[in-house]
């Protein structure tokens, strides 16, 4: 990198800024900050909320990890990991969930469970659950304000009506500490509830839409559903109603990609790429010590 | 195998680089690159876009950053503004006197004839769009005499430093209010996030830095009959304005330089308004870097249907500052546009649960009711 720049490419305010909008998020637990948001060198839509929080918070000392569609290796993830490796010279990256202090992701929630002393950044393009009963910004504010949230309500049941079924797939509206409603990121129901009680701190960027807000540690978070109609992750059983397992790991316990193969066929496998070598790895040392 | 096809996306991501460079450079043997003051002079009006759009008055970087972008605008625009996103705010320029522009180009619809006469200047409006099938194997001779020739043939006009602004004339006729003296501090974009309702300087800012198709696209629905602001333009100059900052010693304005601009004044009817004393005609201001017409005139008549949905509510897209001001945006709108070709395997997994799970129900509910007998 050139020495034009700072460390993590922006400026020493600009990082001051997004902090304080941290700390007001932490304390005001999903409430949207707005913050000003600067331009990165790339794509509004690309991470770049997820980017500003990451670049604010990282220090020398920490270890990074980056996943996109739970992948290291996905391009965004690399492109993403190769610029702060870039801006923040000193600092580690990692493919490891343990061994990060600081993860950013896109789209999934790594499967084992995140420890106190990590900080979880989630990439967002829709900050506000509400945007798909009411276009207006002003307005919204002023429902999450009140914690109106009928009228999301009523699309959830309206669905329910209409198809049997709730049809959020993803960016499940989730409620936090019993007020602000926050759309969690397109992370997939089936990560939903690590939000609720998580021991680490999970905070969300929205850098087009310009907002910060944050899942404290230990605090509720509860997706929005009936007492007769309750919240459901994404099933993974096959016909006969047997939980499918990953291809590669044997994992039964994980959130699966679907493969098409050249002859039609289907496959599964891990969506998180760490956990589905971890469980590879495990295995092969049970074997090993089986043979032993 | 999928999982295979995201892996090694570094790899993936140097090798389009590398191929995109290639095309760059596609004429091979026989090719010359481009030079930045071929760029900034002979595109000088795509340079003006990008200067405008990308809200840092830098021709060069502008040049450079079309170069880069292979003449993608969006794309160009963005690299200048994510170059000056990492520049630290140093000074404030006070209100600059658009007064004091040394003009190139000023016109008005309003009037035959304005204090120190109109001057078309350069401008297409009135050429034929032809193509000009000679520029096609121009020789470096031909073109290298034109303006050489031009210069040479032109007599040195007996012009003054600056033209009065039409719009002068008309307050001091008591057709449009007198300018108010505003004290607050105007808004400042690249620092605050645009938290509704925001003030005017706050607008003015956001669509000086507008897309132009974007910012012309939500005009003109207004122009059309999404809303009557129905303008007539009192002026329209294009020219360079000096800048002035306060001496760091004296405190005495000095110019630091000067940047090209275009700056459109549209006039429209008068409003009933109980309030106030005598009706007046209403303003409507635009104004953005570099040489771009239409940006200035269609931010002109926002201004104006945004004023007045500030006022009164919005009645239609233009006049409401959330959908105008949201949506003009050239870097946020391309890059969430473009972000649609990441990869989004997770969030499709969840749909298809959905869908089946539906549909399953659906063919559950169909099969009961043929058991049933019900039609």
């Amino acid at each position: 990198m050139s020495a034009g720049y700072n460390f993590g490419f922006l400026d020493e305010h600009a990082k001051k800024e997004v902090r304080r909008a941290i700390l007001k998020a932490i304390s005001i637990p999903g409430y949207q900050v707005p913050y000003s948001s600067r331009e990165m060198p790339m794509g509004r839509g690309f991470g770049t909320g997820g980017l500003q929080l990451t670049l604010s918070l990282i220090g020398a000392n920490d270890t990074l990890k980056v996943i996109d569609q739970g992948s290291d290796d996905s391009v965004n993830a690399v492109n993403l990991r190769q610029f702060i490796e870039m801006t923040c010279p000193g600092i580690d990256t990692t493919t490891h969930l343990s061994e990060a202090t600081l993860i950013q992701s896109r789209h999934r929630i790594p499967e084992t469970p995140l420890k106190p002393e990590q900080v979880l950044v989630l990439q967002v393009p829709y900050p506000d659950p509400l945007v798909v009963v009411e276009p207006s910004e002003d307005k919204r504010k002023i429902m999450h304000g009140e914690a109106d949230y009928a009228r999301l309500l009523v699309k959830l049941y309206e669905d329910i009506v209409k198809f049997d079924e709730i049809t959020i797939s993803h960016r499940y509206p989730t409620r936090i500490n019993d007020h602000y409603v926050i759309d969690p990121s397109p992370i997939p129901r089936w990560d939903v509830p690590k939000l609720d009680n998580s021991p680490a701190l999970v905070l969300f960027g929205a850098g087009r839409e310009k907002k910060i807000y944050a899942v404290p540690p230990h605090t509720k978070g509860e997706p929005l559903a009936f007492e007769d109609v309750p919240f459901r992750v994404e099933s993974f059983n096959d016909a006969q109603g047997k939980r499918r397992a990953c291809a590669r790991c044997g994992a039964t316990d994980s959130f699966l990609d679907e493969f098409m193969n050249e002859d039609g066929s289907k496959r599964y496998q891990c969506s998180d790429s760490d956990y589905c070598d971890e469980t590879l790895q495990a295995s092969k040392m049970t074997e090993a010590a089986t043979y032993a | 195998m999928g999982y295979v096809a995201i892996k090694g996306g570094g790899q993936a991501i140097q090798g389009a680089e590398e191929v995109l460079e290639a095309l760059r450079t596609a004429e091979g043997e026989h090719g010359t690159p481009l030079t930045m003051q071929a760029i900034e002079n002979q595109l000088r009006l795509l340079t003006s876009r990008i200067v405008s759009e990308g809200g840092l008055y830098h021709p060069q970087l502008a040049a450079l950053a079309i170069k880069q972008s292979q003449g993608d605008t969006l794309e160009a625009a963005f690299a200048l503004r994510a170059y000056r996103s990492t520049k630290p705010r140093l000074l404030e320029t006070s209100a600059q006197d658009t007064g004091s522009m040394r003009l190139i180009r000023r016109i008005s619809s309003a009037f035959k004839d304005i204090p120190g006469g109109q001057m078309l200047g350069p401008t297409y409006d009135y050429a034929l769009r032809l193509m000009r099938l000679d520029l096609a194997n121009e020789s470096a001779e031909t073109f290298r005499a034109v303006a050489r020739e031009f210069l040479a043939e032109t007599p040195e006009p007996n012009l003054p430093d600056t033209f009065p602004k039409v719009v002068e004339a008309l307050r001091a006729e008591g057709l449009l209010p007198p300018v108010e003296n505003h004290t607050e501090t105007p808004f400042d974009i690249t620092r605050e996030p645009l938290i509704f309702p925001v003030p005017r300087s706050a607008a003015l800012a956001t669509m000086a830095r507008a897309e132009t198709g974007s910012i012309l696209a939500l005009a003109y629905s207004n122009m059309r009959g999404y809303g009557d602001v129905h303008p007539t333009v009192a002026e329209l100059r294009v020219g360079y304005l000096p800048v002035m900052l306060p001496h760091p010693i004296t405190g005495e304005p000095v110019e630091v330089g000067e940047v090209l601009m275009t700056e459109c004044e549209v006039v429209a009817m008068y409003e009933d308004d109980d309030s106030k004393g005598a009706p007046t005609f209403t303003l409507g201001y635009g104004a953005c870097f570099g040489h771009n017409e239409v940006k200035a005139i269609a931010m002109a008549i926002l201004d104006r249907a945004l004023q007045k949905g500030m006022r009164d509510g919005p009645s239609n897209p233009s006049e409401d500052p959330e959908f105008v001001l949201l949506h003009i945006d050239g870097v946020d709108s391309m890059g969430f546009a473009s972000h649609y070709k990441m990869p989004h395997y997770v969030t499709f997994q969840s749909d298809m649960d959905r869908l089946r799970t539906t549909q399953k129900k659906h063919e559950s509910v169909k099969q009961q009711d043929v058991n049933e007998g019900v039609q």
